[in-house]
C-alpha cells in the first residue's frame, strides 16, 4: 500500500461501511410492515476494526490454489455473519421487529456521520492536493 | 466485502417498498370503494381484500427490496343487514354485505401513508448522500 493510498485507507473504509449500513437502514425502514421481518445492523466499530487492520480480503474467502494451472476463484463470504440482529425493545404480535422511531434515528444519525465524512476526506484531499503542487 | 456495496440500492430497496405500500393504497381504496357493493361480477357480495409483503431477498444477502406476495380475501363472514326491499334479499329479508371493516380500512390507509412517506424520506436522504459524494475532493 503506497503512501497516498494509505492516507485515505481509514475513511475509505470508513466511509464504506456508513454506505453498507445506510443501506442496512433503508431496507429496515422499507420493512416495518412486512410480517416477519427481523430488524438488522452491523457493528460499526468492529467491522471497521477489521477492514483496516486486515483489510476487505479477509471478509471474503477464496479456494486454495495447489497448481499454477489452477484457476484462481474468490467468493464473497456469507453476509449473515456480519449481519446482527436487532433486540426490539417492544415486539409486534406479527413477528416484526422493526421500530420505527429507532431506525429512523439511526438512519439520519449514519446519514450525517457518513456526511461528516465526506467532509474530512475532502479536506484530506485538498491538503495533499497542496503538498503536491507546492 | 460481504456483498456489493452499491449503494444505488437503497433506491431499488426503497422504491420497491413504496410500490409495495401504494399497492397497499390500492387494495386499501378499492375495499373503501366497494364497502356498499352487494354483488359483484359473480353475484356475490364484495369481500375485503389484504395485501402480504414479503422480503424479495437476491439470495445472496438478507438485505432486499419489498414485494407483494400474496393478495388475501378476507374469509370472514359478509355482513348481514336487514332490508326486505333490497332486490338481492334473501326470503328472510336480510341482504349479504361487504365484509368490509371501514375503521379497519382507515387505519390500514394511514399507515400505508407513513410508511410510503419514511420511504420517500430515504429516498431523499440518499439521493442527498449521492451526490455530496459526487462532488467529493472539488
Amino acid at each position: 500500500m503506497d503512501k497516498l493510498d494509505a492516507a485515505l485507507n481509514f475513511n475509505r473504509e470508513a466511509l464504506n461501511l456508513r454506505a453498507q449500513r445506510q443501506e442496512v437502514l433503508a431496507s429496515n425502514i422499507a420493512h416495518a410492515d412486512t410480517p416477519n421481518y427481523k430488524a438488522r445492523d452491523i457493528d460499526f466499530s468492529s467491522r471497521l476494526t477489521e477492514a483496516v487492520e486486515r483489510g476487505r480480503a479477509s471478509q471474503s474467502m477464496s479456494m486454495s490454489v495447489t497448481s499454477s494451472r489452477h484457476i484462481r476463484a474468490e467468493a464473497q463470504a456469507m453476509p449473515d455473519q456480519n449481519l446482527l440482529y436487532r433486540v426490539p425493545n417492544q415486539s409486534s404480535i406479527d413477528g416484526n421487529t422493526v421500530e420505527m422511531d429507532v431506525e429512523r434515528i439511526n438512519f439520519a444519525d449514519n446519514a450525517l456521520r457518513y456526511e461528516s465524512n465526506l467532509t474530512v476526506i475532502g479536506a484530506k484531499i485538498k491538503t495533499l492536493l497542496s503538498a503536491v503542487q507546492q | 466485502m460481504p456483498y456489493p456495496s452499491n449503494s444505488m440500492n437503497i433506491f431499488n430497496v426503497a422504491g420497491s417498498a413504496m410500490t409495495a405500500q401504494s399497492q397497499r393504497m390500492n387494495v386499501t381504496a378499492s375495499n373503501l370503494a366497494n364497502a356498499e357493493s352487494v354483488a359483484g361480477p359473480d353475484g356475490q357480495p364484495y369481500r375485503a381484500k389484504q395485501v402480504v409483503f414479503e422480503v424479495a431477498g437476491s439470495g445472496r444477502s438478507d438485505v432486499g427490496g419489498v414485494k407483494v406476495a400474496s393478495i388475501r380475501e378476507d374469509t370472514s363472514p359478509a355482513k348481514m343487514v336487514y332490508d326486505p326491499k333490497n332486490p338481492h334479499a334473501n326470503p328472510q329479508g336480510y341482504v349479504a354485505m361487504p365484509n368490509v371493516n371501514v375503521v379497519e380500512e382507515m387505519t390500514n390507509m394511514i399507515s400505508a401513508s407513513r410508511s410510503y412517506q419514511a420511504n420517500v424520506e430515504v429516498l431523499n436522504t440518499a439521493k442527498t448522500l449521492m451526490v455530496k459524494t459526487l462532488t467529493v475532493g472539488q
